[in-house]
């Protein structure tokens, strides 16, 4: 113990001396790996990789959203992205066997990339406009309420998810509902082949 | 609200009890993880009239390590096919979430060190069990990919298996820890366990013994146990998704596998069973706790063990209809009369007049729920004659046999 003195006094320093740094400490981390793992996502040559490289990025900004006190969304972002979606991906490609290098084609879209490149622009210029000027519609950056005040974030989330947005809420429900429903009617063809939902 | 550790701000004392605690659970679980190897072997061979493992230290206590030193000095084989990169990554993706999600785990109330009060537990998150899930639907990973990267049919077949598996049985755990959540009114673990205070407040008997049911079932399926242990169906699959792996990788896989054991009894004790809650003794009152947590830790383990002696494996389309089909079904059902005998109490209404309605909608529900499987198996038994009209008998076989292929 006398040992770890000086070691955890040194962590200590680091961690209480100026919260900002750690702040930016943590934000320059979570976005290096949410940064690397986007590009792995695009640049890997075999699927399940760039799947791999997807999880590291959802971790990323699962690791952005604890920074920012927002436990919940971090731990559904974990749950139901990394845990879920993510293994359904997986899923599919180990048993459509497409895990192989050689099996992507060469462009089947003839110019995709430049197309691909000037959508990418525009779609970041969008982001940073509307990341400045959020606020036109209701006057309000957040409009659920302060983030501070008594209660934890989740109680304050579930609050305004069951009072004042339970419509838009349950109607998303719905939607997905929907949505599931209409997945199983297509992949439900002939009668006798129906094996996936086992 | 939150370890009363972090109230006075950080300081030296704190970060070291923190690093105390840390070590403290990381050695803690490699000793049980030994332990329970032992007695899991020991005990198999008592219900199997065999003696067990006997040679290493008395009654043969330190097999494990004997096991563990050996394989430590196995060669490392790298298949040739295999994806190195990911071939070396799964086995600490599987032991990373073992190690993790015990953090959360209460296992004794509110001690004091160095002028510094603090809980039982590595960890009291917001998030609280919202945790323990994100950490078992990371746990597929090492699992699948270990399968995947090792470049051989039935390690695949395997991590096929272990992903519809871990992904099915989520939802069932996920709502059986959403009933314990109701009752508690609190996500974290702390609070969970501190509203079980007295026996009849634990929820194993206050939310009625489904959830409790449930979550034992989903979670031993969560963590590839007997008698959910296709993944790696030894008379099926060799080894299923670790068999190309030796030396060191294999054995943090099977630590993974004991570890993933002690936590989900943990979570179990802690969720259903009020966690280190017991009589209160005036003598060393801040021991006794821990040892009542101990004890019902133990009490789960040995059911684990016996589960894996008495219970044959399932089959493929029975796992999926056990979870799809009843598990999920009954701990919705059970979740939504738990909240409305919850909202009937707060509101003052007629409790009988709550449960009565309750149980008929639930029926009306169970009856559409079996009317839709009927229907659908009835498609199947009604709609293939007509589809033979239309095709060859000869492709019609061949559906058949590659859908019993599917099942199996």
């Amino acid at each position: 113990m006398a040992m770890l003195g000086p070691v955890a006094h040194g962590l200590l320093l680091a961690a209480s001396t100026s919260t900002s740094k750690v702040d930016i400490a943590v934000f320059a981390a979570s976005a290096a790996i949410v940064l690397s793992g986007a590009l792995g996502v695009v640049l890997s040559r075999n699927p399940v990789h760039a799947a791999l490289m997807l999880v590291m990025t959802l971790f990323g900004i699962a690791v952005m959203f604890v920074a920012q006190d927002a436990h919940f969304l971090a731990a559904v972002q974990v749950i139901v992205y990394a845990g879920a979606i993510v293994v359904l991906f997986l899923f599919v490609i180990m048993l459509l066997g497409v895990d192989r290098e050689d099996a992507q084609a060469a462009e089947d879209l003839p110019g995709q990339r430049p197309i691909a490149i000037g959508l990418g622009i525009v779609a970041l210029a969008e982001l940073i406009i509307l990341g400045g000027t959020a606020n036109w519609a209701t006057g309000n950056l957040a409009t659920a309420g302060q983030a501070g005040g008594p209660g934890t974030n989740i109680e304050k989330l579930a609050r305004s998810i069951f009072t004042r947005y339970l419509l838009p809420f349950e109607i998303t429900s719905a939607l997905l509902v929907i949505a599931v429903v209409g997945a199983v009617v297509l992949a439900r063809r002939v009668p006798h082949e129906e094996t996936q939902g086992q | 609200m939150g370890d009363p550790l972090f109230v006075d701000g950080i300081d030296t004392a704190v970060v070291l009890i923190v690093l105390l605690k840390v070590i403290v659970v990381f050695v803690f679980l490699l000793v049980a993880v030994m332990l329970m190897v032992w007695f899991e072997r020991k005990v198999i061979s008592d219900m199997q009239s065999r003696i067990g493992p006997n040679r290493a230290g008395p009654w043969g206590i330190l097999q494990t390590l004997a096991d563990g030193t050996k394989l430590f000095f196995k060669e490392d084989l790298l298949p040739e096919l295999a994806d190195r990169r990911v071939f070396r990554l799964a086995p600490f993706l599987s032991i990373l979430p073992a190690f993790a999600s015990f953090a959360i785990v209460p296992i004794g109330g509110t001690i004091s060190i160095a002028g510094h009060k603090t809980f039982l537990q590595l960890a009291d998150p917001p998030i609280g069990v919202l945790f323990l899930l994100a950490m078992s639907s990371i746990a597929v990973y090492g699992v699948m990919l270990a399968g995947w990267s090792s470049g051989s049919k039935y390690p695949l077949l395997g991590s096929v298996r272990a992903s519809a598996q871990m992904v099915s049985y989520e939802a069932a755990m996920a709502l059986a820890v959403a009933a314990a959540v109701l009752s508690a009114g609190s996500l974290s673990t702390h609070d969970i366990v501190a509203a079980q205070d007295s026996l009849f407040r634990w929820n194993i008997f206050s939310l009625g013994v489904v959830p409790f049911v449930v979550f034992l079932i989903a979670a031993t399926a969560e963590a590839n146990r007997p008698p959910f242990d296709l993944v790696e169906a030894e008379q099926e699959l060799v080894g299923g998704f670790h068999t190309e792996y030796s030396s060191i990788r294999f054995a943090l896989f099977f630590l993974a596998e004991f570890m993933n054991t002690v936590t989900i009894s943990a979570m179990v004790v802690t969720l259903f069973l009020g966690g280190p809650n017991g009589p209160a003794i005036s003598f060393l009152p801040s021991l006794w706790p821990i040892v009542w947590f101990f004890l019902k830790l133990l009490v789960f383990l040995f059911i684990y063990v016996w589960l894996r002696a008495t219970l044959p494996r399932f089959r493929y389309d029975q796992l999926m209809d056990l979870g799809w089909k009843k598990l999920i079904p009954a701990s919705l059902f059970w979740l939504l009369l738990v909240a409305a005998l919850r909202i009937g109490r707060l509101e003052g209404w007629n409790l009988g007049f709550v449960l009565g309605g309750g149980v008929a909608v639930g029926a009306l529900g169970w009856w559409a729920l079996s009317a839709a499987l009927t229907l659908g198996q009835m498609d199947d038994a009604d709609l293939s004659p007509a589809a033979l009209g239309e095709v060859s008998l000869g492709e019609v076989s061949l559906g058949e046999v590659s859908r019993e292929d599917v099942n199996r």
